[in-house]
């Protein structure tokens, strides 16, 4: 007896895909959730134990606490767009990704399968790197709900953008080039290490480009109750963004872009 | 009702090519339908429009009465795929790839799992259902896809070649199978290079090449265009030359082996007597080639004219 179309079974299918990620992300553990813990840990060491006590204050605060919620969120960034890129890409170039192809899921739960697969391991390690600066700095939270939705909605984002990465990308190398060149260079730049109102004039205004100063000062808003950008700014900004890679994501695969032939 | 309908479809790849020219096809529900054509013809392009892998330039495919491209889920929700090619994470356990997939048709997980153990132990891989699947033989991989392709239980089962490469005694249990699925009311479409496994198994058959059908009919009646059977008899004795029969072409090929082509109006008892007055004892006797392989060779070269004793591409039991 088939089994029928319908919101149960839609529902379903969506539990199915995050079970399998979520799975697949706890089962190789080594190599999802502990390195970007490691990486964090020896930040922490070198600019905030060692270098950080030299460079003083920044915003107010002392530079180790300063550099806590710009750390968690590259971390949070780079494990979105790295989880959905590797796992979708490998189940497109293993060609397993037909068994959802030609099954009755619409493309809007197979996207949203992935991405939560993507956001459950960002806030994993999110949470897990949070913990770790808690040893280093000490526990801050200003405002849970604010603090809880930018981390949420900056792993959306990054995960579509990562889903789009993955649809285009014809080999391995194609799913590096972007975190490398681009993403990498955004988060650093992105007011990570230092506030954007230390830079001069042309260049304050031209790091205010960058989707992810806003995400990292309302996250910084959130834990430590500082911000160089206006709140709603922030939350528009990444709405926003989120709404257009939704929509890039949604057209590619409607129309099975790089998927049916 | 038709378990698939196929109407005016034509697909033409970006790089130019013209895979499908415009086909009509129905497969009616419970039917055993065979689907054959050489490498290029199309097959495959059909079944990746069917099932939604290949988006179609123009044309319907529908199926039991819902259209693929205007209502995929529900479409989908009818049909289970055996591709060609092994489209499974082999990093996962047989038993998860089955589970997940009925999950991906809504099929609760503890009926996914209860059905994927029915399916495993069916198709004789139970015992390796939570090892590696990167570990299982060729065969075993084929026979995973299958109960993965049963495990949400679909109306219309397509096998693109399921048998390729594997061993006759496989082969025959995979048959033995799918044969017991379609007789408990699936439809089943396959598509093979084995002649031997449509003719056995199937009741109808579609013929596509170059992008176009060039027979679809019973097998009973494609059968029956055959006018001419060639047969080898093994003698007992060795003999110096082949025995002349009129309207019968014989030859020997070597001194205890006769090949003799007969037509269908003609009896085999005449043949039998000559070579009986003659003191030659037939041994053994079998089909030169397979029946279906002659009349498929014949239909696919018919514009080039060659006749299928020409070809040296079809042989028993191995790839056209």
């Amino acid at each position: 007896m088939t089994e029928k179309v319908s919101a149960r079974s839609y529902w379903i299918g969506y539990q199915t895909i995050l079970i399998k990620e979520v799975t697949r992300i706890i089962r190789i553990w080594a190599q999802t959730l502990l390195p970007p813990v490691i990486t964090m840990s020896l930040y922490f060491v070198i600019f905030g134990a060692i270098i950080g006590r030299r460079v003083g204050e920044m915003g107010g605060m002392p530079y180790m606490d300063f550099i806590v919620p710009g750390l968690i969120m590259l971390t949070v960034i780079t494990n979105s767009y790295g989880n959905i890129t590797s796992s979708f890409f490998g189940a497109k170039f293993g060609k397993h990704v037909e068994e959802l192809l030609v099954s009755p899921l619409p493309p809007w739960i197979i996207l949203a399968g992935y991405v939560s697969g993507a956001v459950f391991r960002a806030m994993s390690v999110g949470v897990l790197v949070w913990l770790v600066a808690g040893a280093f700095s000490g526990f801050h939270m200003h405002n849970l709900a604010v603090t809880l939705t930018i981390l949420l909605l900056t792993s959306i984002v990054f995960a579509l953008g990562g889903f789009i990465n993955a649809i285009y990308a014809q080999k391995f190398d194609d799913i590096s080039i972007i975190p490398t060149f681009v993403l990498q260079p955004m988060t650093y730049l992105g007011g990570v290490f230092f506030s954007v109102s230390l830079l001069p004039g042309i260049a304050q205004q031209i790091a205010l480009i960058n989707p992810i100063v806003y995400m990292v000062n309302a996250f910084r808003y959130g834990l430590l109750g500082v911000t160089d950008v206006p709140l709603w700014v922030a939350y528009a900004m990444i709405l926003g963004f989120g709404a257009v890679l939704f929509w890039i994501c949604m057209r590619l695969l409607t129309k099975g872009v790089g998927l049916r032939s | 009702m038709n378990a698939l309908e196929v109407c005016d479809l034509k697909k033409t790849y970006g790089n130019g090519v013209e895979a499908l020219k415009g086909i009509n096809l129905n497969v009616a529900e419970g039917d055993f339908f065979a689907l054959l054509g050489p490498n290029g013809a199309g097959k495959s392009t059909l079944i990746g429009i069917v099932s939604s892998l290949v988006n179609a330039t123009a044309g319907e495919t529908r199926v039991f009465n819902i259209s693929v491209q205007k209502d995929r889920s529900r479409a989908m929700a009818e049909i289970g795929l055996v591709p060609q090619e092994i489209n499974f994470n082999q990093f996962e356990k047989p038993f998860d790839i089955v589970v997940n997939q009925g999950g991906y048709y809504g099929v609760p997980r503890k009926v996914a799992k209860e059905r994927a153990e029915k399916y495993l132990t069916q198709l004789a891989l139970w015992d390796k259902a939570f090892g590696p699947s990167r570990q299982l033989s060729g065969g075993m991989k084929r026979r995973l896809m299958i109960a993965r392709a049963m495990v949400h239980e679909p109306r219309l089962l397509i096998l693109d070649e399921p048998t390729a490469g594997v061993d006759i005694e496989i082969r025959r249990s995979m048959w033995r199978f799918i044969r017991e699925i379609n007789e408990a009311g699936t439809t089943v479409i396959l598509t093979t290079h084995y002649l031997e496994e449509a003719e056995s198994l199937c009741r109808n058959i579609a013929i596509i090449d170059h992008g176009e059908i060039v027979e679809n009919t019973t097998v009973k009646a494609l059968l029956g265009k055959l006018d001419v059977e060639t047969f080898i008899l093994d003698l007992r004795e060795p003999v110096d030359r082949a025995p002349e029969v009129d309207g019968m072409v014989i030859v020997l090929t070597d001194p205890t082996t006769l090949e003799a082509s007969i037509p269908k109006s003609r009896s085999l008892n005449r043949l039998f007597r000559v070579l009986e007055d003659q003191g030659m004892e037939v041994k053994s006797m079998r089909n030169k080639v397979n029946r279906l392989e002659e009349l498929f060779v014949r239909l696919i070269h018919a514009d080039e004219g060659q006749t299928a004793s020409e070809s040296p591409a079809v042989k028993r039991g191995a790839p056209a």
